[in-house]
């Protein structure tokens, strides 16, 4: 399989890539790992006319902490933040994601900035953004813009990128509390996409109570879901089995998966119950501290 | 475009498109068909081959990409007439049979074994969680890996 003919320029640096980019507005499509863009294109789902590889601009490669979050850039590999210290010590959920994305060759290629702007309802990595509150850095020829994942995400491999932006960065908040997370995904095999995954993520305040609750959810919508319904209910409640039980009714209820190889709705929405109880459960043991 | 790629230690310079695949520049390019097309649409890993050190699925890396970079394939595992001691194992033990996916597989565990030269069985079924055989139901490629790195450390 091959993909149809386009154009390919190599940038050495930020600035020539953004450069490139406002140059070619709708024609220009930014080439990181490639590990979802290369076989849609060899599957001829995606046709841009010119990629603009950025593995050269090796000043997007950072993965670090810094005023109050943890920025991962660009061009840092799967695998990259799977072995990251910052990123065990700043977030769980995010630590816990890491090796369940694809495989080992996958991930040694493929970037979590480019999951997060590839928008694959059954990718993994938004429904993590999305429960964590992270924000992405989309950066032009004309300036910078810092997005919520919640108005980054638009639908179905869409984003809110205008032509001529990339993204540069994805910001993790630190957590404001003792706090917990995990992101549990069922697949059939290693490198199949989720048939669910669900992450969590939950902070609490001095008394022991929910201070913010996050609830991220993977292949079961037609955009990886926020259940904003179950972290509203959550906030200021008693962290515990009850709670996280009400969580996971909210989540089976907001969910919308379809009926395909990777089994029926109706399985699907039990194990979005299931995980969501089972999530919350391993974020409170984290949070409380006796992980 | 024109690219450079130094595979196995020699250096292959070529006008390529820019959708030229990887592993067609080894296979065909470089007449290296030790590098196997497999699914062709990663996920199988037959295609391995080591980009700069890293284990990647080379029918997702266009050619243009790999300008300037090393290359290893199977053919590169050898040195000086004497196997490889993956290579030398996979014999030993019996870590292939119809051998389509064995030199994915023995890259994968010839780069493992450069991190970690005593990997446990789970550490190694880990490593080549990427890499599908049809044969053997991994018992002795995983054995093959281990051994292997008994026998380079």
């Amino acid at each position: 399989m091959y993909p149809s003919a386009f154009d390919y320029s190599a940038p050495g640096s930020l600035e020539e890539a953004l450069a490139t980019l406002a140059e070619l507005g709708d024609e220009g499509r930014v080439l990181a790992g490639g590990q979802s863009l290369i076989p849609m294109m060899k599957l001829r789902l995606a046709s841009p006319g010119h990629l603009v590889d950025i593995n050269g601009v090796s000043e997007l490669a950072h993965i670090s902490e810094s005023n109050g979050h943890l920025a991962v850039g660009a061009l840092a590999r799967h695998a990259d933040v799977a072995s990251s210290e910052a990123v065990s010590r700043h977030n769980h959920t995010v630590a816990s994601a890491a090796p369940w994305v694809s495989d080992p060759l996958v991930r040694n290629r493929g970037t979590l900035c480019g999951s997060v702007a590839h928008c694959d309802p059954e990718g993994d990595w938004n429904s993590v953004m999305l429960a964590v509150g992270a924000s992405v850095v989309a950066r032009s020829s004309s300036g910078e813009r810092v997005i919520p994942i919640t108005d980054f995400v638009v639908d179905f491999f869409t984003n809110s990128l205008n032509p001529g932006e990339m993204v540069t960065e994805v910001r993790i908040p630190a957590y404001g509390g003792p706090a917990g997370g995990a992101y549990l995904k069922l697949e059939r095999k290693v490198g199949d996409y989720a048939t669910v995954g669900v992450a969590t993520h939950l902070v609490l305040d001095a008394s022991g109570n929910v201070a913010e609750a996050g609830l991220g959810l993977t292949a079961v919508y037609g955009h990886n879901l926020k259940v904003t319904e179950a972290e509203e209910m959550m906030a200021g409640q008693t962290p515990g089995p009850e709670l996280f039980a009400e969580a996971a009714a909210i989540a089976a209820r907001a969910c919308d998966p379809d009926d395909n190889v990777r089994g029926p709705a109706e399985y699907k929405r039990a194990v979005v119950a299931e995980y969501t109880r089972r999530g919350f459960a391993q974020a409170l043991t984290l949070a409380r501290g006796e992980g | 475009m024109q690219i450079t790629v130094n595979i196995n230690g020699a250096s292959e310079t070529r006008d390529v498109e820019p959708r030229r695949l990887l592993v067609d520049f080894i296979r065909s390019d470089a007449g290296l068909t030790g590098t196997h097309i497999g699914c062709d649409t990663s996920s199988c890993g037959a295609c391995t081959v080591l980009l700069d050190g890293r284990p990647v699925k080379s029918c997702t890396v266009l050619a243009v990409q790999a300008d300037g970079s090393e290359v290893k394939t199977v053919e590169g595992l050898a040195e000086g007439g004497e196997l490889h001691p993956v290579q030398a194992a996979f014999k030993q033990h019996h870590g292939l049979q119809c051998g389509f996916c064995t030199p994915g597989m023995m890259l994968v565990g010839s780069a493992l074994l450069e991190d970690n030269p005593d990997p446990t069985d789970e550490e190694v079924r880990w490593a080549i969680s990427g890499n599908i055989c049809r044969c053997t139901g991994y018992m002795n490629i995983v054995t093959a890996i281990q051994a292997a790195g008994g026998e380079g450390s």
